[in-house]
């Protein structure tokens, strides 16, 4: 049932001056689902993504969160919406200017220097959960590796227990070992947490791994939607040249 | 004919579009600070951030302050004698100084080099968390860049400029002492004297209302400018310097409108 999703994109369009990002994206995401968004560089992944966190604003459509629209909605009610959110960026996007247990308990606290005791210890618990040990907890960002930045960003985007989880390219930059571990860890996560979960990538096995389903953006719509099982035979032409990486055929 | 009057149409569309990106340019600024203010006044509050900020921008920029006041409250001193004497008028030195330190130099130096060292800062610092999405995740972990950021930035301004004007005000007059009773060989106590007849308190309330602007000012640029970067290590460089570039204008700018308006 369509009121029954958790995320709704209906009709949703944005443009930045002549350029036409998003052309009328339809999507749903039900509750507990994890779906990949997959499409070239530039397709609108990422403004899809932030039209959902409300960081961009779209022209057209709605957006619906739980049934509630948030394309025209009030910064306060926004606030109580994003509060649903949790989110991994590509670049992990950690504060150097904080402590890891800082940076993992951020959410908590709102930035606020409170609790110290307390939010240690849960940032040990969330640290934990993504296979780091309690030595990094006053390290800096900087002082860790690109692979372990993106666990710290994970630790931190799961500490608040969010109803929802979005991944910006999780596996960019990483090494195809460090890749398959990052995607096994968000796997583990989603299945734990019960989250619902939304993917943006271009990494075939990563979508192949974490999604249930996988939707392809192509100049600002959707195309295809389908199980992952059926992304290798989907019978989209667009689809198969993207996920065979092939330069000859429809996609330009 | 026909030539001359195209570049004239073709100028008068130049200066239409300065104007205009000018005028829009003046809107963002206008809503970026109220939305700033708007945002600031309901809770969390980060009285932490902002005793870092005002440690930032007052405390660490004493030695810097300290050196421009000395500096100038000397050179002042000898100017003033060295054109004085020609009229037999030496005895204005310390009147000179005074009224040229605490009206003038010390809040427009103060907030030109407090501008250079705090706005770029604090262009490259957001700019910086702009271009690698730290902002952005400050959004999806539920904290209002505008409360964290921005707020403690103006107000620890707003409250670090002026007193740091204050402190200015009293080096920069002690160069003058300096070099007029060492050098110029000034009366010490007759000095000291003319110095206190000059030094009202209205001027100082004048010094005080300046460096208020000029604080605002400077963090205001330096916020803006680094809220709106793009385009990676580039765009924060592009940042910075407009940050820069146009706090000092602001300064000036606003220094001489109070002027005119108080003095004139």
């Amino acid at each position: 049932m369509a009121g029954d999703a958790k995320i709704v994109l209906d009709g949703v369009k944005k443009a930045f001056g002549s350029n036409h990002v998003l052309d009328g994206v339809d999507l749903e995401i039900e509750r507990g689902e994890s779906m990949a968004i997959i499409g070239q560089s530039g397709s609108g992944k990422s403004v899809t993504l932030k039209c959902i966190l409300g960081l961009v604003r779209p022209d057209a459509g709605a957006i619906r969160v739980d049934g509630e629209d948030i394309s025209s909605m009030s910064t306060r009610d926004m606030e109580r919406i994003r509060a649903k959110f949790g989110m991994l960026f590509q670049g992990s996007a950690l504060f150097d200017s904080l402590p890891i247990w800082r940076n993992v308990t951020f959410a908590l606290t709102q930035g606020r220097m409170l609790d110290a005791r307390n939010m240690r210890k849960i940032a040990a618990e969330n640290l934990e959960r993504v296979g780091l040990g309690s030595e990094v907890l006053d390290l800096r960002p900087s002082e860790l590796s690109g692979g372990m930045q993106k666990r710290v960003a994970l630790a931190r985007a799961i500490a608040p227990r969010p109803e929802i989880i979005f991944f910006d390219e999780p596996t960019t930059g990483l090494d195809p070992i460090r890749a398959d571990v990052i995607n096994d860890l968000i796997v583990e996560l989603v299945d734990d947490l019960g989250v619902t979960a939304l993917t943006i990538t271009h990494d075939m096995a990563s979508a192949r791994k974490i999604a249930h389903r996988v939707a392809m953006l192509y100049r600002g719509k959707i195309i295809w939607t389908g199980p992952r099982d059926r992304l290798y035979d989907s019978g989209n032409p667009y689809v198969d040249q993207f996920v065979q990486g092939q330069a000859e055929g429809p996609i330009r | 004919m026909s030539v001359s009057l195209k570049s004239v149409i073709a100028f008068v569309a130049w200066v239409g579009r300065l104007l205009i990106s000018a005028l829009a340019g003046i809107g963002r600024v206008t809503i970026f600070a109220a939305t700033t203010v708007s945002r600031a006044v309901r809770p969390p509050y980060y009285p932490a951030r902002l005793l870092e900020q005002f440690m930032q921008i007052g405390w660490f920029s004493l030695p810097v302050v300290g050196m421009t006041a000395i500096f100038s409250g000397a050179a002042l001193a000898q100017q003033t004698f060295t054109a004085g004497s020609r009229f037999n008028a030496t005895s204005t030195v310390p009147a000179i100084v005074v009224l040229g330190i605490v009206r003038e130099l010390g809040p427009v130096l103060v907030g030109l080099m407090v501008a250079g060292r705090v706005s770029s800062a604090m262009a490259a610092e957001l700019g910086t968390m702009r271009v690698t999405e730290q902002l952005d995740a400050l959004t999806t972990l539920r904290t209002d860049p505008y409360r964290y950021l921005i707020a403690p930035r103006l107000l620890a301004a707003l409250i670090a400029i002026p007193l740091m004007v204050l402190i200015a005000n009293a080096i920069g007059i002690f160069g003058g002492y300096f070099v007029a009773v060492y050098k110029l060989d000034f009366n010490a106590i007759g000095y000291l004297e003319v110095t206190r007849q000059y030094l009202t308190a209205t001027d100082l309330q004048m010094a005080v209302v300046k460096s208020a602007f000029f604080g605002f000012f400077i963090a205001l640029m330096g916020c803006y400018h680094g809220f709106r970067a793009q385009g990676g290590a580039a765009g924060v460089g592009r940042a910075t310097t407009d940050a820069v570039v146009s706090a000092f204008i602001l300064i000036l700018l606003s220094n001489m409108i109070i002027t005119l308006m108080a003095f004139g």
